[in-house]
């Protein structure tokens, strides 16, 4: 098993566990950048450049600054010494372990898995752009139809209601 | 080489980590982020079999995760639109307040 594979597994899973448990939102949201700067770094190491980038540019900086942002929108006048936990968290935690086990011991109890990769493989920019353009290009419009349909619903929905509706409060 | 089932294995602790985030927290923001952990889990299984695949100069799982990403982005804009929408609306992010369907 290779070091750096486990240093980023780790530093991954940390800043995971840290991002779902802090109680301050904005720290959460850091923690979430760094762990999606760690599965770029789990790309990269699996030699899939592209993607590690993609993720880089996406996820570390347009979803954790969207999410920062969303938080800054949110936060009022919740009082603070309520408990960031759901009363029935018990259950909660019960279910995620126990789907954590079922994985596992799936993954481990399987015979397919346990070999090596054969070759290095390897993902050239360029062989991945011809085939969005030619093999992809339709899956590749949908998704940018889907992303104008999604751009335009997320301000539609953001905008301010009508005043009748809830007056917003004046208090600064 | 780090095998295939130490990745699987990563991706399952991840995605184990993302439902309980999910399914404990109570502010609407943080439950999304779960969410958001939850793809980045399945993402890191599609390049690991794409890695460790048969046929890696196909690029299916590249191609996957590609797309994937590019509607998990459209999610991501459209949920945080919704929690501020409602937001607005109860004047609170927890979901555990967001109980009432017409209000």
């Amino acid at each position: 098993m290779s070091v750096a594979f486990f240093i980023i597994a780790l530093l991954t899973l940390l800043s995971a566990v840290a991002a779902m448990t802090l109680r301050n939102l904005i720290h959460c949201a850091l923690a979430l950048a760094f762990t999606f700067a760690g599965l770029a770094a789990a790309y990269l190491q699996l030699g899939a450049q592209f993607v590690g980038f993609v993720q880089l540019l996406v996820y570390v900086g347009a979803v954790a600054i969207l999410i920062v942002f969303a938080v800054l929108l949110t936060r009022g006048r919740e009082p603070a010494t309520q408990g960031i936990f759901s009363p029935k968290w018990p259950v909660g935690a019960a279910v995620a372990l126990g789907v954590f086990g079922t994985l596992a011991g799936l993954l481990l109890s399987s015979r397919v898995l346990h070999h090596e990769a054969a070759a290095i493989a390897q993902a050239p920019v360029r062989q991945i752009g011809e085939q969005l353009m030619t093999h992809y290009i339709v899956p590749l419009e949908v998704l940018g139809v889907l992303l104008t349909a999604a751009l335009i619903g997320a301000v539609i929905l953001a905008m301010h209601e009508r005043e009748s509706d809830s007056p917003p409060p004046s208090k600064t | 080489m780090t095998s295939l089932d130490a990745y699987l294995l990563f991706g399952a602790l991840l995605f184990s980590i993302g439902l309980a985030g999910a399914l404990i927290r109570r502010n609407a923001i943080i439950v999304l982020v779960g969410i958001e952990l939850m793809l980045n889990a399945a993402n890191l299984n599609f390049i690991a079999f794409w890695r460790f695949g048969p046929h890696p100069e196909a690029l299916t799982g590249i191609m996957f995760v590609l797309f994937s990403i590019g509607v998990a982005a459209a999610e991501a804009a459209v949920g945080l639109a919704l929690i501020i929408a409602v937001y607005r609306h109860y004047r609170t992010a927890n979901v555990d307040q967001i109980d009432s369907m017409k209000g």
